[in-house]
């Protein structure tokens, strides 16, 4: 068996990376995949505490590249998912402890056994980014609708292509349609003539994340988030299902409704 | 009355995504374009080239480079001529 290797990368800091990989690795997991993901911001780590797995962390991957351990060894089980693992980074060494030749030989060998190995690169474009995607096959690029995030996503395009990682799907989070209504926020349209790569998902800005993230528990849990039913949208896309992506047509204020009232009788 | 209030309501003034798109475009123009600073001399040397087939240029105080505007990414040249060849 071989599974999928995605890096999930955005240039730009503070996107939502890591929630999203979080996410996906939980939508996954409830779909049936076997999915381990990685955290491959070295100095940095977070995945660990936004899945809520931070007080089980024995060995990292750093103990892994160096031999101090076995691959199973660092692998944090998530309990309350069937087949969730976590590959922690370390947190008191530097981006450079791991080489891309090593992160590659770390991700063939958990595709064996994954169907899903998904890797939260870390911010930049340095030696990190470049160990990040050193084992994938593929990426997911996560933006915001801000004009230095998806300008950042646009260099990260064209660093992907020049490592071969040709047609990255984009995820684009943090919407606000009330200001996309009011014509203050680019929307989804906008970006994608920009970037012009496949769209992956469209995640609505939703206070359940900070929420979710301050418990230590995956947002797709909540039946009531938008956020959490879109991120369990990308992981039902990721496996080829066909799902709409979701309409921004929310969270009217009330002039909004009144306006759109004023329109209607109009139009009789 | 009624009539007032919808115009009140219509009205959307604030339009800044636009300025994103358009800036957003730009800036993204200018960062895929970036020339490396050895094709730059090589493209500096064929216009040379070919533009000294009819002008004799000083080429110490040529000047080559690109320019972001408002709407687009120019390529300027600045070429200082010492005299016209008779052809």
């Amino acid at each position: 068996m071989s599974g999928r290797v995605i890096v999930v990368t955005s240039g730009k800091g503070g996107v939502g990376k890591t929630t999203v990989v979080a996410n996906l690795g939980a939508g996954l997991a409830l779909l049936n995949r076997k999915t381990v993901l990685i955290d491959a911001d070295i100095g940095l780590r977070n995945l660990d505490v936004v899945m809520g797995l931070e007080n089980r962390i024995v060995f990292d991957l750093v103990d892994v590249v160096e031999q101090n351990c076995r691959l199973r060894q660092a692998l944090i089980k998530d309990k309350r998912f069937g087949g969730l693992y976590l590959l922690p980074a370390a947190q008191t060494r530097d981006k450079d402890a791991v080489a891309p030749r090593q992160m590659k030989a770390v991700c063939d060998e958990l595709k064996k056994e994954f169907d899903y190995v998904l890797v939260d690169c870390p911010a930049g474009i340095e030696q990190g980014f470049k160990s990040a995607v050193a084992g994938a096959s593929e990426a997911v690029i996560v933006t915001t609708p801000e004009v230095s995030a998806v300008r950042d996503a646009d260099r990260i395009i064209g660093l992907l292509q020049a490592r071969e990682l040709h047609d990255p799907l984009l995820v684009l989070n943090r919407l606000r349609p009330a200001m996309i209504r009011k014509g203050d926020m680019m929307d989804v349209d906008d970006i994608n003539d920009i970037l012009a790569v496949k769209l992956l998902g469209v995640i609505p800005d939703d206070e359940n994340i900070i929420i979710s993230t301050n418990k230590g528990e995956p947002v797709v849990l909540n039946d009531n988030s938008r956020a959490g039913k879109a991120l369990q949208n990308i992981s039902n896309r990721l496996e080829g299902e066909v799902v709409p992506f979701m309409s921004m047509d929310f969270d009217l204020g009330m002039f909004e409704r009144l306006r759109r009232f004023l329109n209607r009788s109009d139009k009789r | 009355m009624g009539l007032d209030l919808k115009k009140i309501i219509r009205e959307t003034p604030s339009r800044s995504k636009k300025q994103a798109v358009d800036r957003l475009r730009l800036v993204v123009v200018h960062d895929r374009s970036k020339i490396s600073p050895g094709l730059m001399e090589r493209l500096k040397e064929e216009i040379i080239n070919s533009i000294s087939r009819y002008v004799e240029i000083d080429e110490d105080e040529m000047e080559i480079e690109l320019n972001s505007t408002k709407t687009r990414v120019e390529l300027v040249a600045n070429m200082p001529v010492r005299s016209i060849r008779r052809v």
